[in-house]
C-alpha cells in the first residue's frame, strides 16, 4: 500500500509521488503517515520531512513554516520555503549559517540554514 | 541637400531609434507575461489545498479567530493598491489608482477612516504628489514579486488589523489577469476572511473529518496568516502579469505607431527629395537658356 504524497511550497510544486511512509515532526511531535491514516491536519515545526518510497529510496526535503494534510491515502505537505535535500547547495547553506552564527541576533536565520544541511546531508 | 529634406531625414532617424527601443520593450513584456502567467500556475497547488484546509477547518469547527471576526460597527479601513513600479504600460498603474479612489470614497461614504497601502513606485509617487497620508509602501518587486515580498506585506497588514484601533477592514486592489488582452483591476475585501463554504460538491468529494495538532485552534492560528499571505501573493503574481501584458499592448501600439510615422515622413521625404531635383533640373534648363540666347543674342 502506498500513499500519494504532493511537497507544495508556495511558489511552486517541490515533489510530488508515491511513498509508503511520511514522517514529519509536528508541533506536538513526530509523525509518521502510512497508508489508511486517520484525516488529520497538523502544524509542522521547520525541520526536515522525510518521505520514503518503495522503490527510490528517501526523499529528504527542508520544510519552513508548514502543514501537513491527511485524507483519503493522500498526504499533502504545504509550506511557505520547501526545498529538497538534493536542491540544495551544502557550501551554501553551511555559509549561510556561519554568517548566521556571527550575528548572533540571528537565530531563525541559523535554525533555518541548519535545517537546510541536515536535509542535504542526510 | 535642402533643409526642408534634411529636417524629414532627421525626423526619421530619430523616430526610427525609438522604434527600435518600444519593439524591444514590447519583445520582453511579451517573454515576461509567459514567466509571469507560469508562476501564477505554479502557486495555484498550493492556493488549493492552503484554500481546501481552511475549509474543512471552518466547517468542521466553531473556533472564533480574530481574522474572522467581522466588527458590528467598523472605524477604519485599509486599503492595499497594487500598482507598477515603472510606466510604459499604457494605463495599467493609473487604472488601479483609480479603482482605489473609487473604493476609498465608497469607504468613505460608510464614515470609515482609510489608510493606504502602496506597491509600486507609480502609486507611490501619485500619492506623494498629492501629499496623501500613507500607512505603508513597498516598492522595487512589482514586475516579479517572490512570497518573502507577500509575506512582508501580509504581517504589516494583519499587524494592523489585529491591532486595538487598527484597520477593521481591509480591501485589496489588484489587477487580474483575463488574459493578453484584458486585464481588469479588482477590488476585494480580504479581511474580516469570509470563509465561503461552497454548495457546489468539491471536486476531491467532501471533505473529510479531520484530525487536529496540536488542536483545531492552534491550526487556525497558524493556518489564516498563511492563507492572507497566499491570496496576497496571488494577487501580486496576478498584478505583475498584468503588468507585462499591459505594457506589452503599449509598446505594440506605440510601434506600430512609429511605423506609421516612419511611412508618413518617407514618403513626405521623398517628395521634397523629388522637389529638389525638379528644382535643379529647371534651374539648369533655364540657365542654359539664358546663356545659349544670351550667346546667340551677342552674334
Amino acid at each position: 500500500m502506498t500513499i500519494r504524497v504532493e511537497l507544495v511550497s508556495a511558489e511552486r510544486r517541490v515533489w510530488s509521488g508515491e511513498a509508503s511512509i511520511v514522517l514529519a515532526r509536528t508541533t506536538d511531535g513526530d509523525l509518521g503517515v502510512m497508508a489508511n491514516h486517520t484525516p488529520t491536519f497538523g502544524v509542522l515545526v521547520n525541520g526536515v520531512v522525510t518521505i520514503r518510497t518503495e522503490n527510490d529510496g528517501d526523499v529528504k526535503a527542508a520544510v519552513h513554516g508548514g502543514f501537513l494534510s491527511v485524507s483519503d491515502n493522500r498526504v499533502s505537505i504545504l509550506a511557505e520555503i520547501a526545498e529538497l535535500g538534493t536542491e540544495i547547495d551544502v557550501n551554501r547553506a553551511k555559509e549561510a549559517l556561519a554568517r548566521a552564527q556571527r550575528e548572533a541576533a540571528d537565530d531563525l536565520a541559523e535554525a533555518r540554514a541548519q535545517t537546510r544541511i541536515a536535509a542535504a546531508v542526510n | 541637400m535642402g533643409a526642408q529634406l534634411r529636417i524629414y531625414r532627421r525626423r526619421i532617424r530619430s523616430v526610427k531609434a525609438t522604434k527600435k527601443i518600444t519593439k524591444a520593450m514590447e519583445l520582453i513584456s511579451a517573454s515576461r507575461i509567459v514567466k509571469a502567467q507560469q508562476r501564477v500556475a505554479a502557486s495555484s497547488p498550493y492556493a488549493t489545498e492552503l484554500t481546501r484546509a481552511v475549509s474543512a477547518l471552518a466547517t468542521f469547527s466553531n473556533v472564533e479567530h480574530p481574522l474572522t471576526a467581522a466588527v458590528t460597527d467598523p472605524k477604519r479601513a485599509a486599503v492595499l493598491i497594487i500598482a507598477s513600479d515603472r510606466g510604459m504600460a499604457g494605463a495599467y498603474a493609473s487604472n488601479a489608482i483609480k479603482e482605489g479612489d473609487q473604493l476609498t470614497s465608497l469607504l468613505k461614504s460608510r464614515g470609515l477612516e482609510v489608510d493606504h497601502y502602496l506597491v509600486g513606485r507609480k502609486a507611490l509617487n501619485y500619492y506623494r504628489f498629492r501629499n496623501r497620508a500613507i500607512a505603508a509602501s513597498w516598492t522595487g518587486f512589482s514586475d516579479n514579486p517572490t512570497y518573502a515580498n507577500a509575506k512582508e506585506i501580509a504581517d504589516t497588514v494583519i499587524t494592523s488589523f489585529l491591532q486595538e484601533n487598527g484597520a477593521d477592514e481591509l480591501h485589496i486592489i489588484y489587477t487580474e489577469f483575463v488574459s493578453m488582452i484584458t486585464q481588469r483591476p479588482l477590488a476585494k475585501r480580504m479581511l474580516p476572511l469570509e470563509v465561503v463554504e461552497s454548495s457546489a460538491p468539491l471536486a476531491d468529494g467532501p471533505l473529510p473529518l479531520y484530525e487536529f495538532e496540536p488542536s483545531a485552534g492552534d491550526v487556525l492560528d497558524a493556518l489564516l496568516p498563511r492563507y492572507v499571505e497566499s491570496r496576497i501573493f496571488n494577487a501580486l503574481l496576478q498584478s505583475a502579469a498584468s503588468e507585462h501584458a499591459a505594457r506589452r499592448r503599449a509598446m505594440k501600439s506605440a510601434t506600430d505607431n512609429a511605423e506609421e510615422l516612419i511611412k508618413s515622413l518617407t514618403r513626405r521625404a521623398n517628395a521634397a527629395r523629388q522637389a529638389e531635383i525638379t528644382q535643379e533640373i529647371s534651374e539648369i534648363v533655364g540657365g542654359a537658356d539664358a546663356l545659349s540666347s544670351a550667346t546667340s543674342g551677342g552674334e
